[in-house]
């Protein structure tokens, strides 16, 4: 095995894209980083530029003017072809290539990079139960008899086989089901608990955004950034009336869906309150159950079933405050 | 090399010859070695040259056009053209250049086999959905990479069943071969038609035509399911 490589940051220094014959730039004079081992989400309205931004990444789009760095090396400098093998790409519609077994996918960089058939053979496995396809079960399918879901876990598996440092993740949810996708986004995040890439994630639903990343930039018609901030941040302090609008009416409700009961401080514990929930639901869903319950406080309860303290409205709103 | 008898020796033939009834099977036993299987043999032969280098002919030339978009229509405009000259016409205007001979048969045959194969190959090349194609180009795989272990694996349904229909229609146009060289089964049919429309002879050799073409495009389906094991994966998604 391989041993895995350390995350490195992505910095964008001015960088700008602009097609001949249009007046207006894809990306506009673009400038921020992203940090080791982080997700950072790119959202933002159609021709907001977010999947051009991304493309300067991998050089699947070139450079007009600024720079992208990557571990502080230039991708001007790094010849396209290589640059690419050391990154992961995930797109929406995944692309599996239909005439190759799962197995054979999963193994495509490495086998560009020349790893040896008995390096590839356990690393393809590995990543298959990693993705939670089961490498026995999997291995040997086409993407013709897989669902839709599995489809893009394979694509996320082929993405991580050379274990990259930075991954590229253009909608890779966007055509799913809405109950999929919700499992996909949660194995997401727990896979990147274990492989800590930097993910540069593309994505037009700010729900979801607000869910996988760890920041969020916010770009707007002209490729234009209007804020870089954790989700937390973004809801609590938009930047403009176009965030503000962006994130939408229900941003005090989101930014309750952030936090979970387990993380708030609670009043003392008494017996004669109901209803009742669970340490680890979020405070939205808290004051959901409060008020199609019609009361004003909720016992909070721990694993065991133990009272652990009660949130009251009134600290549900000072928190927001 | 003789030409046949122009009048069938009736001292020795049945009874079912000198009538010229529809189909006389003790004929064609009789006659199998020394008419029937070399026309058959020289039929197989006339065929695979033809579809060989038609093929690679056809091949580089999709290969061009899909590399280079402007190749495109002139190579499509003359393999169409090709296509629409009657046979024996084009037997007439090839043999002041290239004789009477094989490859004055061999070049119509070749001819005919252009506008199928590189329509064909061209459209499987471009049979890559273009998501597959953006997952390769973001992977890291060259351009020569692409065209080896994506797009010619793709195309290869498509690629096989132009050769499919090529080789059938080569099958069935190469009995006009004899119009121009003794060869094929071309060859006894023309005979028959001259010896007073001997019926066993013409159906017998008819038939031979229509079985080699049956059996050859049984042999390319049965290649292409070998070689394209996914097209015929079922759909066990739950």
């Amino acid at each position: 095995m391989r041993a895995a490589r350390e995350a490195v940051d992505i910095v964008f220094d001015g960088a700008t894209k602009r097609y001949p014959g249009r007046r207006a730039p894809a990306v506009d004079d673009l400038t921020f980083s992203i940090q080791a081992g982080e997700i950072c989400c790119l959202v933002g309205p159609s021709g907001g530029g977010k999947t051009t931004a991304m493309k300067l990444v991998n050089r699947l789009v070139e450079l007009t003017s600024g720079d992208v760095r990557i571990d502080g090396r230039s991708v001007r400098d790094l010849d396209p072809t290589e640059l690419r093998r050391g990154i992961g790409y995930v797109i929406q519609q995944v692309g599996l290539f239909p005439h190759m077994t799962v197995g054979e996918n999963v193994a495509t960089v490495p086998r560009l990079l020349g790893w040896r058939r008995d390096e590839i053979r356990p690393r393809v496995d590995e990543l298959l139960d990693l993705v939670d396809l089961p490498a026995v079960d999997y291995r040997s399918r086409y993407a013709s008899q897989l669902s839709g879901g599995e489809r893009q876990r394979v694509g996320l598996a082929r993405a991580l086989a050379a274990d990259p440092p930075v991954m590229l993740m253009d909608e890779p949810f966007g055509a799913l089901d809405p109950i999929t996708r919700a499992r996909l986004q949660k194995e997401l995040l727990r896979i990147q608990g274990e492989v800590q890439k930097t993910i540069v994630f593309v994505t037009h639903d700010i729900d979801e955004a607000i869910l996988i990343g760890d920041r969020i930039a916010i770009l707007r018609e002209g490729g234009r950034l209007v804020q870089v901030d954790t989700p937390e941040r973004l809801l609590a302090r938009p930047a403009d009336e176009f965030v503000e609008r962006f994130v939408g009416e229900d941003r005090g409700l989101k930014r309750l869906s952030l936090t979970t009961l387990a993380e708030v401080e609670l009043d003392p514990p008494s017996d004669i309150v109901t209803p009742t929930a669970g340490a680890e639901t979020t405070l939205r869903d808290a004051l959901s159950l409060m008020l199609s319950e019609g009361s004003r406080s909720l016992l909070v309860l721990d694993a065991d079933e133990r009272p652990r303290g009660v949130l009251t409205f009134d600290r549900l709103s000072e928190l927001l405050q | 090399m003789t030409d046949g008898p122009v009048i069938p020796d009736f001292g020795q033939a049945t009874s079912c010859v000198r009538e010229n009834r529809l189909f006389c099977p003790g004929w064609v036993s009789d006659n199998w070695g020394t008419v029937l299987q070399p026309a058959l043999v020289q039929h197989v032969k006339l065929t695979l040259i033809a579809v060989a280098v038609g093929f690679v002919l056809a091949f580089a030339a999709a290969l061009l056009a899909h590399r280079h978009g402007a190749f495109e229509r002139p190579l499509a405009i003359l393999s169409a053209v090709l296509y629409t000259i009657p046979a024996i016409a084009l037997f007439q205007l090839l043999v002041p250049i290239t004789g009477i001979g094989v490859l004055t048969v061999e070049v119509a045959l070749v001819g005919y086999t252009l506008l199928i194969l590189f329509r064909n190959v061209l459209e499987g090349l471009r049979a890559t959905p273009p998501e597959v194609r953006e997952a390769a180009h973001g992977m890291g795989l060259t351009r020569r990479q692409t065209l080896l272990r994506v797009e010619l694996p793709l195309a290869l349904p498509a690629i096989v069943a132009g050769l499919r229909v090529a080789t059938v229609s080569t099958i069935a146009l190469a009995t006009i071969a004899a119009f121009v060289i003794p060869e094929g089964l071309g060859r006894p049919i023309f005979t028959a038609l001259r010896d007073n429309f001997f019926k066993t002879e013409i159906i017998a050799a008819g038939t031979l035509a229509i079985l080699l073409a049956v059996a050859a495009d049984l042999l390319l389906v049965l290649l292409q399911r070998s070689i394209t094991p996914w097209a015929s994966a079922r759909r066990t998604a739950t």
